[in-house]
């Protein structure tokens, strides 16, 4: 009798040739077209197509063009701004999800994952439609705030300002780098804090509560016990959620394509409005510029996130 | 968890700074559009909010629910071609050795923190007529002197059509679904199946009839997760789509963008607010009768 | 002589750095209720899932009613096995989880349903039938996966740690229970367990094992009273070690030196020599105000120094000369009672055939 030694366990899955195939195809299928790019960024050639040799100077090109470094510089202007304040922003509603029972939590939940879970191209022209009307209604000199800031500096006469002049103060202060890109990285902020919370609270679930009691047992304050035990415990959450939106704000094309004017472009902006035109290698130099920095990003943020699982 | 009234101050400071936030720039918003959906053009700006139906009803003409059509089909081929792909990945993923597991995830999950128009760009490259697939086949065409014999490769046309947007929206969302069914299916105890295969069960039939009803929520999870942006998409059709391939999200770009008819955009993105809220409302519902029947 | 229901010969199951299963042989005979007891770690549930089919066979052979298992699937194994979780599938009814077994391999369906309500009331869940699991306790869950592994008339039923999810009053009760239906059934049952009492107060024989290894198979008096090595001895129930060296044999039996009691003459059959252990229980001891007048009893005079009261028993522990430390248990009678206090002189000895000589 023909005796088959069986190598495989019922559930060594892992194991079965099918099962490795099929995982490697796609891995190849998933990373291919980005190798493409990354590699075809170096390659001299203007068609793209056949490697003519390694050169840099599509890299240098992309440099070069004042419009896409432009582009470039705010992208990453409007992700570090957004980063900041949706991180403190989104820290503080996980302390606060986290800590507290209240009524309608659970529909305060829900809204704060809105931002996460619609389309992205609702809150886009939402994002729009809001901004416009409120552009108008700052213009509005009869009925809008101008109006009332008008009357009020009238009987306040060493400052008597009319709403004309208001408005161009308004306006020259919000053309000024970096607060001409403020509505940009607003919406950005209302789309990424919400991620930070869910990362935060994610890593505060792992948090037992009785340190929190031990450290006012033992006479710390409020403010002390924050800052001395909860704190450093969400820490690498804090870093990670940092991390994450400072990639969902560089990445992000939907919603500051409807929230950008005419004269703040931002990185996707402008690659999209290149890649209406078709192919070319300094779109890829500039791309693969971008994938350096975002994927760095992640990692560091994924190894911030991976102590909390043994930890916790 | 403390009730809010025994430290009010540190309540509001933390709940004050996302309430606020979440309110002017994304809940007054959509307030805003909600409002502008039963609305009407009253002048080349101007917008008078009448309580109109009218833009509701314009979005189910049948040009638009072609459209509206179209996007749903188009979703849901790609969704299942996502699921079909991402589960025998998750799978492997679950049962590979546990030292590589974190890796392997990485490894699947990695392109989704690409930015989604450079991926999408990327893809142009490879289908375009003269793209890389295109080439490649015109070398296995000449390999195969099958240009002697026939005559000279003609290029496939592979942008710019419905095909081209389902590959996209597959290439661009299938990680987003591994996640899901990765945390259910590491979940999944593994006895279970053993105890499937140990009362008879072949190895199909216990996948079918104990692995994925025991994963449910996790491929409902994952469906609703990566359906629902596929439904909104606006750049991937945009760019591989062309003109013939457009979808919903496409034509309320278009009336932000170019047409200039806010009140009928407004209405259209709320459909698909609708839309989306019916698929949450499903989800949760789903999950508290699994939950019900699963007891994990 | 009846041929052995499962035979397992020369079993060796390697894991990368460890040996799970080593050079393992045994035969089980038809109706035998059979335990493999051992600390964990031990290899027994790797050992009976190896029966299953659930783990890669190693080397050597598995047998299962004459035919060898090397290359049969778990699937198509004559065994089923009860999980130490149970895995009652928790999607399924408790009547649907019964009837899978009989629905996955092509049972008629007319022929199901009177198979899955006979196995139901077998194990008193008749009542329960259109439940879920998750409406069940422990111990129904535990009787459906009974009634589920039962339905198929295996010809050994597994069963991993049946009872170690239960609570304790449940467990005795489980015990008779699994003992009667073995009874009534009359198929072969292997259990893997780490306790004792379990292995002890159910099995016909059991394999005590240790590190992949069967150090002993016996039935459980012979385990308990004739331990063959110092793991077994101390193993199963608690035992006082005694260090000595054998000093000559004689037809009375072995002469040693003894730690703290000095030259000791045991009964002993078979060689004894150089470092031993006397092994000897602690209800087999005895103590006394004074020194026994019996000379032949083996006798050290030591201190109280613990008293551990248990209730019917207490568990004395004396510390005789050269720093012996030894355990008596004791009665809780009147004679007992002015006698357990801590500091107090007392003589314990016992009957040198109560004595074995355990050469490791």
């Amino acid at each position: 009798m023909a005796r088959r030694k069986s190598k495989r366990g019922p559930l060594d899955y892992a194991k079965s040739p099918w099962l490795i195939g099929f995982g490697l195809i796609t891995f190849i299928l998933l990373y291919a077209p980005i190798a493409q790019l990354i590699a075809f960024s170096f390659n001299d050639s203007k068609r793209n197509i056949v490697w003519r040799g390694f050169t840099t100077k599509y890299y240098a090109k992309a440099w070069n063009d004042p419009a896409l470094v432009e582009a470039f510089v705010n992208s990453i202007t409007i992700a570090v701004m957004c980063t900041m304040v949706a991180t403190i922003i989104g820290t503080a509603t996980a302390l606060w999800l986290w800590r507290f029972r209240f009524p309608a939590k659970s529909a305060a939940e829900g809204v704060m994952a809105l931002p996460i879970v619609i389309p992205e191209i609702c809150m886009g022209v939402a994002v729009l439609v809001m901004y416009s009307r409120f552009g108008s209604w700052m213009r509005g000199v009869e009925t809008g705030p101008l109006h009332w800031l008008n009357e009020f500096w009238a009987i306040w006469p060493p400052l008597n300002l009319d709403a004309f002049t208001i408005a161009r103060i308004w306006n020259e202060f919000f053309s000024v780098w970096p607060l001409n890109l403020g509505a940009i990285t607003a919406a950005h902020i209302a789309f990424s804090f919400p991620f930070v919370a869910v990362v935060v609270r994610a890593r505060l679930a792992g948090f037992n509560r009785e340190f929190e009691e031990a450290s006012k047992d033992l006479g710390a304050s409020e403010w002390q016990t924050f800052w001395n035990v909860v704190l450093p415990f969400m820490m690498p959450g804090v870093i990670a959620g940092a991390l994450l939106s400072f990639t969902l704000s560089l990445d992000d094309f939907v919603i500051t394509f409807f929230t950008a004017g005419p004269e703040t472009n931002t990185f996707p902006v402008k690659v999209y409005s290149l890649v209406r035109r078709g192919v070319s290698p300094d779109i890829n130099a500039a791309s693969t510029v971008l994938i350096v920095i975002t994927l760095v990003a992640t990692i560091i943020a994924m190894r911030m996130q991976a102590p909390s699982k043994t930890e916790g | 968890m403390e009730n809010w009234k025994q430290n009010k101050a540190v309540f509001w400071v933390t709940a004050l700074p996302g309430v606020v936030w979440l309110l002017l720039f994304f809940l007054i918003p959509l307030a805003l559009i909600w409002g502008m959906s039963f609305g009407e053009k009253t002048s080349i700006i101007d917008i008078e909010i009448t309580g109109t139906l009218a833009n509701y009803s314009r979005s189910f003409e049948a040009v638009y629910l072609k459209i509206i059509w179209k996007s749903i089909w188009i979703s849901v081929i790609s969704t299942a071609v996502c699921l079909a792909i991402a589960y025998p990945v998750a799978f492997g993923i679950c049962f590979s050795p546990a030292r590589w597991r974190p890796l392997l995830l990485l490894l699947v999950i990695l392109p989704f923190w690409i930015n989604l128009l450079i991926r999408t760009y990327a893809l142009i490259a490879v289908f375009r007529t003269r793209g890389t697939l295109n080439f490649t086949l015109e070398w296995f065409w000449n390999l195969a002197f099958l240009d002697k014999l026939i005559g000279p490769f003609q290029p496939l046309e592979l942008l710019y059509n419905n095909g081209a947007v389902i590959v996209g929206m597959v290439y661009v969302f299938m990680p987003f679904m591994v996640l899901p069914l990765y945390a259910t299916i590491e979940r999944l105890d593994r006895s279970y199946l053993e105890a499937s295969l140990d009362l008879g069960a072949s190895q199909w039939r216990t996948f079918f009839s104990v692995t994925v009803p025991l994963t449910m929520p996790g491929i409902i999870s994952g469906i609703i997760l990566v359906f629902i942006p596929m439904l909104g998409m606006f750049l991937v059709p945009d760019l591989l789509g062309g003109t013939n391939a457009i979808m919903i999200g496409n034509v309320i770009a278009r009336q932000f963008k170019q047409a200039n008819d806010w009140p009928f955009g407004a209405a259209l993105s709320f459909l698909l607010m609708y839309v989306t809220f019916a698929a949450l409302a499903l989800r949760a519902f789903i999950g508290a009768r699994m939950k019900g029947g699963v007891g994990v | 002589m009846t041929r052995p229901i499962v035979s397992i010969k020369n079993v060796t199951k390697r894991y990368p750095g460890v040996v799970a299963v080593d050079d393992v042989s045994f035969d089980i005979m038809p109706n035998e209720f059979f335990a493999l007891l051992g600390p964990s770690g031990c290899g027994k549930t790797t050992l009976l899932r190896m029966i299953a089919g659930l783990e890669t066979s190693g080397t050597g052979d598995i047998i299962v009613d004459g035919q060898n298992m090397e290359g049969v699937p778990a699937n198509k194994r004559p065994v089923n096995m009860v999980f130490q979780s149970y895995a009652v599938f928790p999607h399924m009814t408790v009547r649907n989880n019964v009837a899978y077994g009989l629905k996955v391999t092509g049972v008629a369906a007319d022929e199901i349903a009177p198979r899955v309500e006979e196995a139901l009331e077998m194990v008193q869940m008749g009542a329960m039938a259109d439940r879920k699991p998750d409406q069940l306790s422990g111990g129904q869950r535990q009787r459906v996966a009974l009634a589920r592994a039962l339905v198929k008339r295996p010809k050994v039923l597994l069963l991993d740690e049946p009872l170690s999810a239960l609570d304790a009053k449940l467990r005795e009760h489980m015990q008779l229970e699994l003992a009667r239906l073995q009874q009534v059934i009359g198929i072969t049952f292997i259990i893997v367990t780490h306790d004792q009492d379990e292995a002890l107060s159910m099995a016909d024989r059991i394999a005590v094992m240790e590190k992949g290894g069967v150090r002993q198979i016996a039935g459980p008096e012979e385990l308990y009273e004739k331990p063959q090595s110092r793991f077994v001895a101390d193993f199963i129930g608690k035992i006082n070690l005694i260090d000595a060296t054998v000093s000559g044999t004689s037809s009375v039996g072995v002469t040693c030196m003894a730690k703290g009691l000095g030259r000791v003459v045991v009964p002993h059959d078979g060689a004894a020599s150089g470092s031993v252990s006397l092994a000897v229980r602690p209800e087999k001891l005895v103590l006394a105000d004074t020194a026994p007048s019996s000379g032949a009893d083996i006798s050290a005079k030591g201190v109280i120094r613990d008293v551990a009261y248990y209730g019917d028993v207490s568990n004395v522990f004396v510390t005789c000369p050269d720093g012996l430390e030894l355990a008596v248990n004791v009665q809780n009678d009147r004679a007992a009672a002015g006698l357990l206090e801590n500091g107090r002189e007392v003589y314990v000895s016992w009957h040198p055939s109560d004595t074995l000589i355990l050469q490791e």
